[in-house]
């Protein structure tokens, strides 16, 4: 496999491929991603707050069965490996697409997978804010609602910045996964090309780019975060 | 006027319970510096916030200007939680905000405008020593100006009484000189009544009016500082006023009469005090406990010293209170 890798035919080929196929799929993978991403907050950020402050002794007491049900489910979608995952989500996928197979199609199992995800990191980012500041905002008369918007969040803003990042470069690998299900990118062409039809060249590069692609985010998320964490003096 | 009446707190955990505050009736007047002092786990912190019913007592109830707080609803706590505001040990401040942001917060919260609580804002930084700081982040403060500003957002509301949990526990001694000045201030110039819990003699004896001894969870001993302190009764209050020893050791020192002397910013860091009462009035003072320190050119602290006779203690007693900053009174042992 390797020793074909440098052949100068084979790299005459792959780079044909690369160049037709290469910009769109690049594409797909970023439009994925950040939609992925998107919807996964929009269901997973709220739930994250819930588990912080819905718990005994939180801002917001919830009932116990409540917190029962949300931390089950949470632990349920994230022990399904997400190959299995994608298929057993295809008539709900079906349902809201229309469709099973294609690049949108692959967006479902993507926030499916990622919210409960993404709820854990922001209870994690949310429980570092210390109990005293809490209690703080009590002390000045703050509704649950207040603390929640004024003092849970805004406090937790750099950690929910790297949280996400995270988070990000996680669901950029998994939609190179959902390549094996018709889900549209780099890894479709991994594995169509790389996997199905021996053109080992176009993997490595597909390889390379998804790998760029995480450096670029990673980088990205850390510096917005360090940028926006007040507590770092020296900047 | 704020009334503490038969306040008692326990806390359940699974196979024990913790009585943290028993009986506790306590009733402190508008305008005053009241110190609760206590050693760690007396329930000196469960009591501040019994005040506040950021914990609910368990039995009794915490009067305020004739509104009992254990009483209203959630809605009208949190308004009332605006007249009763709170400094703490670790500041507390909005790490992501800036000074001028953390002083708005509490204004926030009540829903004033924006360039209103701006300005109320700059003018409490101003009034706390903070002027020109208000863009910074608390991250860039020195510990003494980040009290600074939690004391501004405190005062933001324009509240009746400021309690202190241990404010000024995290910081040094000249700083908290400090601190306790600009409080000292406050309660002069605005009429607050402030509420000040402590471990530390030393901030009861240089601002409070009135103490509370709080001994694993009951009052031990209440009334004026220089009383409470000059006539311990309880093994709570003397082991305060007889530290490292307590009241074993002097108790030994029969025929010996005891005075206490409070350095309260005494400019005497240049008289040899106790050497010139001796040459000049010929009063041989045996330092019993000295616990003093020289900030600047002033001298915070106490000591303890003892004569042969009562005559010659009430001798010395005259002798230093004619130095500025110096207390100095007979200590009753019994």
């Amino acid at each position: 496999m390797i020793s074909g890798l440098f052949d100068p035919e084979k790299l005459a080929e792959a780079w044909e491929i690369i160049k037709s196929q290469f910009l769109l799929a690049t594409w797909e993978t970023l439009y994925v991603t950040l939609l992925a991403t998107f919807f996964a907050c929009v269901i997973g950020l709220p739930l994250g707050v819930l588990l912080v402050v819905g718990e005994k002794g939180g801002v917001l007491p919830l009932p116990k069965w409540i917190m029962q049900v949300l931390n089950v489910i949470i632990n349920l979608l994230r022990s399904v490996p997400f190959l299995i995952l994608m298929i057993l989500v295809i008539p709900l996928t079906r349902a809201i697409i229309g469709t099973s197979i294609g690049t949108t199609a692959s967006i479902v199992p993507l926030v499916i997978s990622a919210f409960p995800f993404i709820a854990r990191l922001a209870e994690s980012s949310l429980r570092e804010v210390s109990p005293n500041t809490i209690e703080m905002a009590q002390s000045m008369g703050a509704s649950p609602f207040q603390i929640i918007t004024k003092v849970l969040i805004p406090e937790s803003v750099p950690s929910l910045i790297s949280n996400l990042t995270i988070a990000v470069t996680t669901i950029l690998g998994y939609t190179a996964m959902s390549g094996i299900i018709g889900g549209g990118g780099l890894g479709k062409i991994a594995i169509n090309y790389g996997y199905y039809r021996y053109k080992y060249a176009v993997m490595f590069f597909a390889v390379v780019l998804l790998i760029v692609l995480v450096q670029i985010f990673q980088s990205l998320g850390t510096k917005i975060a360090v940028k926006s964490d007040k507590r770092l003096k020296n900047k | 006027m704020i009334e503490i009446n038969n306040l008692s707190k326990t806390f359940k955990t699974a196979d024990d319970t913790i009585e943290a505050l028993k009986n506790v009736s306590l009733s402190i007047e508008d305008g005053d510096i009241f110190g609760i002092i206590g050693m760690s786990g007396a329930g000196k912190s469960t009591l501040v916030r019994c005040i506040n019913m950021l914990e609910r007592p368990s039995e009794g109830s915490v009067i305020m200007d004739g509104v009992d707080l254990g009483k209203l609803s959630d809605k009208e706590l949190r308004a009332a939680r605006r007249e009763i505001t709170m400094i703490f040990q670790g500041f507390n401040l909005l790490m992501q905000r800036n000074c001028l942001k953390n002083v708005c917060f509490p204004l926030e919260l009540a829903g004033m405008s924006k360039p209103a609580a701006r300005a109320r804002a700059l003018e409490l930084l101003d009034t706390v020593g903070l002027k020109g700081k208000e863009n910074a982040y608390p991250a860039q403060l020195s510990g003494g100006q980040q009290q600074r500003v939690a004391i501004a957002r405190a005062l933001a509301t324009s509240p009746k009484v400021l309690l202190c949990d241990e404010a000024t526990s995290a910081l040094d001694p000249t700083t908290t000189n400090s601190i306790l000045e600009l409080i000292r201030d406050i309660n002069e110039k605005l009429g607050i009544t402030v509420i000040i819990i402590t471990h530390q003699m030393s901030v009861v004896e240089s601002i409070c009016r009135h103490v509370a001894i709080l001994d694993s969870g009951e009052v031990a001993e209440v009334g004026e500082v220089g009383e409470v302190f000059s006539h311990p009764k309880t093994p709570a209050a003397k082991k305060l006023v007889f530290p490292e020893g307590g009241s074993e050791a002097i108790a030994a020192c029969e025929g010996q009469y005891f005075i206490r002397v409070v350095f309260n910013g005494a400019e005497t860091t240049g008289k040899p005090l106790i050497a010139s009462m001796a040459q000049q009035e010929g009063l041989v003072a045996n330092i019993f406990y000295a616990s003093t320190r020289s900030i600047g050119e002033k001298v915070y602290g106490s000591m303890l010293l003892s004569f042969e006779s009562r005559d010659a203690a009430q001798k010395a007693c005259v002798f230093l209170k004619d130095n500025d900053g110096v207390l100095a009174e007979e200590v009753n042992r019994q």
